[in-house]
């Protein structure tokens, strides 16, 4: 499995996590696990995605959730998991 | 494996886009002695067609590494065999290695990387013609080049001290800046004067690829002292063992990044992975200062009574965290402190807190030495040789590796700011003491190896 990290964090809104899960489904990604809380006024959010079968890259993905995060007025990233494994598990 | 929470991800990404977490150089070495020849024309195409083969892919790699982890990739950079060995069947002259200078620049040029360090020649015992050709030939060559970076090992822990090499190097610094003096004699920033130099480094300037070395290899440089500042800023009044056991988790965390950044793009550009270069290397910007966690460790400035202390114990602790962080540990490994690098380091001198002689004894305790210090363009060849003579005996008989790389500006004096630009930064001219040294570099031959290098 070839797993990615997809962070959400901004202010809140109606709809975060429908839009995300809705452009991550067209592209064929699978959601492993969500987590995510409000501080305050301000969400924040961690999917643990499988993008095996994903119809774009990790790259390209990054991409359009650049474009849609601006859209819903949040930060949205998309990074390879190993780069959190490497840092927190021995 | 337990999953990764969210705790541990923000973590991480406050590191990168708060914090300053980058990874300072890919670096790959490039072996060039099967490009040797006794034709110039040929050497160079030789040596140029090999650097754009090996490292084609380096900086387009570097950037996916990047998007993929989200983890900046500041600098991807290249070093090469001292060229000083290379062309010494080719080389009858100094401008014949300056056309070897022109060559390297061309080819970092077209592969997009912003430096390629080894012009160098390691003279530590005895210095033949041709690299003395090539020490000869670095004014010229650092004048005429953007790219190349320039490095001269004169002494080592196990053969001494090469005084003649250090008497011309007293000069070599001299004209070199002489050279670029109408860009604030950026030329000596490209100029590195080393004691044990390390084959394996990957910072500039004083990188080059040790004729020890494989074919071709990644070396990776981690950096970030601005995480270690604000973990620290948690443990304010905490006891030594408090602030310590911080200083080597955040350590450990900051080299694991870099490690997987090494196997990665050892894997993707098929060339085996050298080592990590364990370094708190800063830069100009704010947030990015190890002179910083020296104030946060409990000093009013970098400096004060106490600095040498502080800066040993971050040292060591930045070593034990990273150490088990990284497969290959090598080159410099340490906390770097040069002057116009770094925003604390600058801020100290213009208060009067830092001298030449405190950067000096904390220079015993890290893992540089006397960096990217600017001071009078006036100053005599011989006092810059009597300053790299004091460095390089601090590293000969502490058996580890110290540099100098020194700026006498042109036209400046102190009380003036130089400024170099990018991660270069800028520093203001700092005084050097007065007093001559004349007679003692005058003296012909070396120093003899201390008594603690015959461990045989």
């Amino acid at each position: 499995m070839k797993r990615a990290i997809i962070t959400v964090i901004g202010k809140d809104t109606v709809g975060i996590i429908g839009k995300v899960c809705t452009y991550l489904a067209e592209q064929n990604v699978n959601i492993v696990d969500i987590t995510q809380t409000l501080l305050g006024e301000y969400f924040n959010m961690m999917l643990i995605t499988n993008i095996e079968e994903s119809k774009r890259n990790i790259q390209e993905l990054n991409l359009d959730l650049e474009v849609l995060g601006k859209e819903i007025g949040v930060i949205i990233k998309c990074q390879h998991e190993d780069i959190f494994n490497k840092m927190h598990r021995i | 494996m337990i999953m990764i929470n969210m705790f541990e991800v923000n973590e991480t990404n406050r590191m990168i886009n708060q914090e300053n977490l980058d990874v300072r150089t890919i670096t790959i070495g490039i072996n060039l002695i099967d490009c040797i020849d006794s034709d110039l024309n040929r050497l160079n195409q030789k040596i140029y067609n090999k650097i754009t083969t090996v490292a084609k892919d380096l900086v387009t790699v570097g950037n996916d590494i990047e998007k993929d982890f989200g983890i900046p990739i500041v600098n991807k950079r290249i070093s090469v065999t001292p060229i000083a060995l290379i062309g010494s069947a080719a080389c009858t002259c100094p401008k014949d290695y300056v056309t070897i200078a022109k060559t390297l620049d061309k080819a970092a040029k077209v592969v997009g990387v912003n430096f390629i360090g080894g012009y160098s020649a390691l003279v530590s015992k005895g210095m033949t013609k041709e690299e003395e050709n090539l020490i000869r030939s670095i004014p010229e060559a650092l004048a005429v080049t953007e790219h190349v970076c320039s490095s001269i090992n004169v002494g080592s822990s196990k053969s001494g001290i090469n005084m003649d090499a250090v008497r011309l190097m007293g000069e070599i610094v001299l004209q070199t800046a002489e050279h670029t003096k109408e860009r604030d004699s950026l030329g000596c920033a490209k100029l590195v004067i080393f004691c044990n130099a390390p084959d394996d480094n990957p910072f500039m300037a004083g990188a080059f690829h040790g004729v020890t070395e494989a074919d071709a290899v990644i070396n990776v440089g981690v950096s970030g002292p601005g995480v270690v500042k604000t973990a620290l800023e948690k443990v304010r009044g905490e006891s030594f063992e408090v602030l310590c056991e911080t200083i080597k988790k955040t350590a450990f965390k900051v080299t694991r990044v870099g490690q997987l950044v090494a196997k990665e793009a050892s894997k993707r550009l098929n060339i085996p992975f050298g080592i990590i270069d364990l370094s708190l290397a800063p830069t100009p910007a704010i947030g990015d200062s190890v002179a910083d966690i020296l104030v946060e460790i409990g000093l009013e400035y970098a400096g004060a009574p106490g600095t040498t202390a502080a800066l040993a114990l971050l040292n060591d602790q930045v070593k034990k965290g990273g150490v088990m962080a990284s497969s290959y540990v090598g080159g410099l490994s340490g906390a770097f402190i040069p002057v116009s690098e770094d925003q604390g380091m600058i801020d100290a001198v213009v208060a009067g807190a830092l001298t030449l002689e405190k950067l000096e004894a904390m220079t015993c305790v890290c893992s540089v030495g006397l960096d990217m210090i600017a001071i009078p363009g006036d100053t005599k060849a011989t006092t810059i040789s009597g300053i790299i003579a004091d460095e390089m005996a601090i590293g000969m008989i502490n058996q580890k590796t110290t540099a100098v790389r020194i700026i006498p500006v042109i036209d400046k004096e102190v009380g003036d700011t130089v400024e170099f630009g990018g991660l270069l930064g800028y520093a203001p001219v700092m005084p050097v003491n007065k007093f001559s040294c004349d007679n003692f570099i005058q003296r012909t031959g070396r120093i003899p190896a201390p008594i603690h290098s015959f461990k045989n």
